[in-house]
């Protein structure tokens, strides 16, 4: 009975995903997820093995109301911090659940004749806690970086790849060793090892790929429940652990197609120091047209036709709500206004569909890379907010550049483009962008949101 | 005419489960639009938490209220006690974050002002 009814969590669990298809399912997915989770938990709830009832609906009482509070006072713009705040939750919960099948196996019906785990659960249990306690490090350094805590920048060091060699070889032999002796002390060092390593494979990574960095994180968290899932022989972790591992993992995969980098060279890191940039002190030399709000707001009256083109950068100036504004005065004028998003915007996948949702914006009006970008060349405006990297004609023309053969969205093929950033400077890759220095280019120097108002006010 | 199943063959159940899983995740995740690839994750975080199944199961022999099991070692129960927070942070965290976002993607009430554009064009 107990095992039909985690089957039918599970099933809720991918209905719930299955709902994410359209944003009019959605709400329905939502719920079925709700109910998997209130059967998986009631089902385990009435097992025999469970006596202190109390103490376990306080415990779920004191992190409701934690994980309530948290959930409903973050800012939209906090999104990818909060969570990769939650997946080292994720990860520390599987390793405090690997810590006490370890001690305590005869609770989960895992232990041999002497009451130590089985060789089996002991592997698969090694794996869970490695796992998890990465999951756990890993993911406190991305919420460090973005958070602004430390430095987004990538930090790379001399022999870092051989260093992560050499404790991940440590790590594992320790498993073997935890597998062949049962001593504590291997699967203490086991678990210290990863903590270790999940923090040095995490460091060098920064800047434009953290989309992927929070993505993989999203895939271990999930790799780390199925581990448990395996320890534990229970079938609903291991599928929930496969669906949301795979979850991650083709995210990922979507991130780095987006900035058609390997995944293995995001993994390793460095990227955008800027150490190969050709420096951009050079740049305020080269000429560049800026003009102001009203410059601005003058060109788009007259334009038919617009493509809003969001980045991070608007994201930290909180303009997004400025920008519906501003594109609801566009309307009015009768242009016909539209948002274009790149995979890779912002720090986490779909980030900037979710500000732009958040700012009320329809979401028959925003579209993706590949759904809109034949239509620059039709469009009379292109407004280039906070984004720069994802628009740099180089991936397309420099086989030189570090971001070659990086889709980008074809702002350059607009009659206008219009740039509002803080400065001249590179974007995350550390490169410059030819266009700003075009003829039909013009940049709009100042914070996002200030520069968004001033022109709702022109207009 | 029992047959004894040996520990192996409980191990291959569990990898044919993990595998057939992967595969349905890679197709439901494909079809996730990637405008709700935020909310995914979001979800995601809060599903994964259903690893308070084993936190529970740990917590489960230790009663402080009552007498019966004070011969029970209590520590690795709070160890779990502890997991169960953790997890519950997130399933509920996760979850409401997930409700926030999805609330707010909807198509929008066509303001007066668009109309004027479809005339005017």
């Amino acid at each position: 009975m107990t095992s039909l009814l985690y089957l039918g969590a599970a099933l809720c669990f991918v209905y719930a995903l299955r709902g994410l298809a359209h944003p009019t399912t959605s709400r329905r997915g939502l719920a079925a997820g709700i109910v998997g989770m209130l059967l998986a938990v009631a089902t385990t709830f009435q097992l025999p093995v469970v006596q202190g009832h109390l103490p376990i609906i306080v415990a779920i009482a004191v992190g409701g109301v934690i994980g309530a509070f948290i959930a409903w006072r973050i800012a939209m713009t906090a999104l990818p911090q909060l969570v990769a705040g939650f997946h080292s939750l994720v990860g520390l919960a599987a390793v405090m659940v690997a810590i006490t099948a370890f001690y305590q196996p005869e609770v989960y019906g895992i232990a041999d004749a002497d009451g130590n785990p089985t060789l089996a659960s002991l592997i698969e249990m090694g794996l869970g806690v490695v796992i998890g306690a990465m999951t756990f490090s890993g993911s406190l350094v991305a919420f460090s970086k973005l958070q602004g805590l430390v430095s987004g920048a990538p930090l790379v060091f001399v022999g870092q790849h051989l260093l992560n060699l050499v404790l991940a070889m440590l790590m594992v032999a320790s498993l073997v060793m935890l597998a062949v002796h049962v001593e504590g002390v291997y699967f203490w060092s086991a678990l210290a090892l990863a903590l270790i390593l999940g923090v040095t494979l995490i460091v060098p990574i920064g800047g434009a790929d953290m989309p992927v960095v929070v993505s993989m994180l999203n895939s271990y968290s999930g790799w780390a429940a199925a581990g448990i899932g395996f320890t534990l022989s229970n079938h609903l972790l291991i599928i929930v652990g496969a669906l949301v591992g795979s979850s991650g993992a083709i995210l990922s995969y979507i991130m780095c197609k987006g900035m058609n980098r390997p995944f293995l060279s995001v993994i390793l890191g460095g990227f955008g120091q800027g150490d190969d940039s050709p420096a951009t002190e050079g740049a305020q030399a080269r000429n560049v047209k800026a003009g102001n709000a009203d410059d601005a707001a003058f060109i788009m009256k007259n334009a038919a036709r617009i493509i809003i083109v969001p980045g991070y950068g608007m994201a930290v100036a909180q303009a997004q709500h400025a920008v519906h504004e501003m594109a609801q005065a566009l309307t009015q004028h009768g242009a016909h206004v539209r948002y274009a998003i790149h995979p890779v915007a912002g720090r986490m996948p779909g980030h900037m569909n979710v500000l732009l949702a958040e700012a009320n914006v329809s979401y028959d009006d925003v579209l993706e890379l590949d759904d809109i970008n034949n239509d620059f060349a039709s469009t009379d405006v292109a407004f280039v907010i906070g984004a720069n990297d994802i628009t740099n004609p180089a991936a397309r023309n420099d086989t030189s550049s570090a971001i070659y053969g990086m889709p980008i969205l074809n702002v350059d093929k607009a009659a206008t483009t219009l740039f509002v950033k803080r400065s001249l400077g590179a974007g995350y890759a550390g490169i410059e962008n030819e266009l700003f220095f075009q003829e039909k280019t013009m940049m709009l120097f100042g914070d996002a949101k200030k520069m968004v108002e001033g022109i709702i006010k022109a207009l | 005419m029992t047959a004894t199943i040996p520990h192996g063959d409980a191990l291959i159940d569990a990898l044919t489960i993990f595998a057939l899983a992967i595969i349905v995740g890679y197709y439901v995740i494909w079809g996730v639009t990637p405008a709700l690839h935020s909310p995914l994750m979001a979800m995601t975080n809060g599903i994964s938490s259903v690893i308070i199944v084993g936190a529970i199961i740990a917590a489960g022999p230790y009663d402080p209220f009552s007498g019966s099991h004070s011969a029970i070692d209590a520590t690795m129960p709070r160890v779990g006690l502890l997991a169960i927070v953790l997890a519950s942070i997130n399933i509920f965290g996760g979850f409401i974050v997930t409700w926030r976002m999805l609330a707010m993607f909807r198509k929008k009430s066509v303001p007066e002002g668009t109309d004027k554009k479809d005339k005017s064009s």
